[in-house]
């Protein structure tokens, strides 16, 4: 397939922590307005993974890389990539809600508010745009001021998810978004998730190999440093070509 | 006696310790600030704030004492709280690990416990003579600056390193830079921490005397500084002189002093425990 059917591609990429290899040889083309889960074992290389398209490995002092990754085409790994400019393109969503210590309406504002926009009326009207994407709006509504971290885990979390939407990316990064969470909140995100592929890329990791089924249209499976199998959702779960995502998915390890 | 008995009585025993050792501070505290007030109320009056400097005991007043004590405490604030809070953001957030920044660090923490005697002729030397600005102000608050300089990086890195990393990474996954992390973010949830650090360490700058006198602050100072170029004179230089004195009036006037001093350091306290306790009722995480 050529380049442009493919929203993000990584190129035998290996990454490195010191002299820790933890990712090894890894191609994976990701399709736009799909949802692709990273699944496998703890240590795997999937959040690893998960965190190179946004470049927030670059934080982890030891860490070092080979290989290309494009999005749209272009090597984010250029050294001419603005990093900044990068991420309001990708959002990210953490594994454990990490509201800013503000009010709801600020949390959803701060995208906007660094890329210096000051039009108030465009940024309430995006904030609510946001909310209601994220299916938070009609539990906020009426109090925006609120503190973020008076919410429950739930919202916390569909608050993140709306922080990242407010500028208006086209990948979402979700990195085990639900496991700190109770079912109910996280069968909300996970229908979030189905509705938001229409409008957005999105990467998942999980460990939870339901919500993968639930939720994905291809699953990309990690162990010890390598992508074993990818394939689209349906052909992993039921008729994998390896024998150690056939003994992953089956529940014989992990 | 059984085990559990004897544990029983080492743990009593402890908490006695612990209660006398508690006790013990407090009581010495409490009996000299009784005996100060003892000493000294009677004397405080608004003629003790508002009256010059005088040979005789019942005409001298605080009032170049204070006011000079005021100037020093807004003039070193002004040099040491951006100065400390920049370093101290720095070596937290910007300042890779390498044999230089731990050598930096742990010179920042030996220069907290640095005498302050030695920091007055660091600043005879640097501020009075070198930089030609004398016995003035200017130099005293510099001087003073220098000196709780060191407490207030050590606090603004802690508070600093208390805000959780996942914060940082909120916002950087949301595009923003490293400077506006620091701005949004990461400076108003540790305000709290470090304005308690910077209060803690101008109320200690506010009673220091030595660094002072060796930088040429004078007792008797006839005036009020009208500018940071002035001489000066201060509350604990005002107290040591009167103590210095023979005659008993002096010694009460040295009382009077020391209970307005105990005032400001006390309330500065106050606002320090005051702002920990809205910031950390306002973030928990």
């Amino acid at each position: 397939m050529s380049q442009t059917v493919h929203k993000i591609q990584s190129k035998n990429v290996d990454v490195f922590y010191g002299d820790n290899k933890a990712l090894s040889n890894i191609n994976l083309d990701i399709v736009p307005n799909t949802v692709t889960a990273l699944i496998g074992p703890s240590g795997c290389g999937k959040s690893t993974f998960l965190r190179l398209l946004n470049r927030m490995n670059d934080y982890i002092d030891t860490f070092s890389m080979n290989g290309e990754i494009f999005i749209d085409g272009k090597n984010i790994y250029n050294q001419k990539t603005q990093v900044e400019e990068l991420r309001t393109n990708i959002g990210m969503v953490f594994q454990k809600p990490n509201p800013f210590p503000k009010s709801i309406f600020e949390n959803v504002a701060y995208g906007l508010k660094i890329q210096g926009v000051k039009d108030k009326k465009l940024i309430a009207k995006r904030v609510e745009t946001a909310l209601k994407q994220s299916a938070l709006w009609d539990e906020v509504k009426d109090d925006l001021k609120k503190p973020a971290l008076s919410l429950s885990g739930g919202q916390q979390q569909r608050l993140c998810i709306a922080r990242a939407l407010a500028i208006d990316p086209e990948v979402i990064l979700m990195d085990e978004p639900t496991s700190a969470l109770d079912p109910i909140s996280t069968a909300k995100i996970e229908d979030l998730i189905f509705e938001l592929k229409e409008k957005y890329t999105i990467v998942i990791v999980t460990h939870n190999m339901q919500q993968a089924g639930r939720v994905s249209d291809y699953t990309a499976f990690f162990y010890m440093g390598e992508l074993i199998e990818f394939d689209e959702t349906t052909n992993i779960f039921t008729n994998p070509k390896e024998e150690k995502t056939q003994n992953y998915i089956t529940g014989r390890f992990g | 006696m059984t085990r559990g008995q004897i544990n029983k009585i080492k743990d009593k025993g402890f908490g006695l310790i612990g209660l006398i050792a508690t006790l013990s501070g407090l009581i010495i505290l409490g009996f000299f600030i009784g005996q100060i007030l003892h000493e000294g109320l009677n004397r405080l009056d608004m003629d003790f704030l508002k009256d010059l400097p005088s040979r005789r005991p019942e005409r001298a007043g605080i009032y170049t004492a204070w006011i000079g004590t005021l100037w020093v405490l807004v003039m070193t604030t002004l040099f040491a709280f951006p100065l400390g809070v920049a370093a101290g953001v720095y070596l937290e957030e910007y300042a890779k690990k390498s044999k230089l920044s731990s050598l930096l660090e742990i010179n920042i923490s030996n220069l907290a416990g640095v005498p302050s005697i030695i920091y007055g002729l660091l600043g005879l030397e640097i501020f009075g003579r070198v930089m030609q600005l004398g016995n003035s102000l200017l130099a005293g608050s510099l001087t003073l600056a220098l000196l709780i300089l060191p407490i207030i990086i050590v606090a603004t890195r802690e508070a600093v390193r208390a805000v959780p990393n996942s914060l940082r990474m909120a916002s950087y996954g949301l595009g923003a830079s490293k400077w506006q992390t620091i701005w949004h973010q990461i400076l108003p949830a540790s305000m709290g921490g470090i304005f308690t650090g910077v209060i803690l360490a101008i109320s200690r700058a506010v009673g220091e005397t030595a660094p002072l006198i060796v930088v040429g602050a004078l007792a008797y100072v006839p005036f009020i500084p009208s500018g940071p170029m002035d001489e000066f004179t201060v509350l604990p230089i005002q107290i040591f002189n009167w103590i210095s004195r023979p005659q008993h009036g002096f010694a009460i006037n040295a009382a009077a002093a020391i209970i307005i001093l105990l005032g400001i350091t006390f309330i500065m306290n106050g606002i320090a425990v005051y702002l920990r306790n809205r910031w950390q009722k306002k973030i928990n995480w």
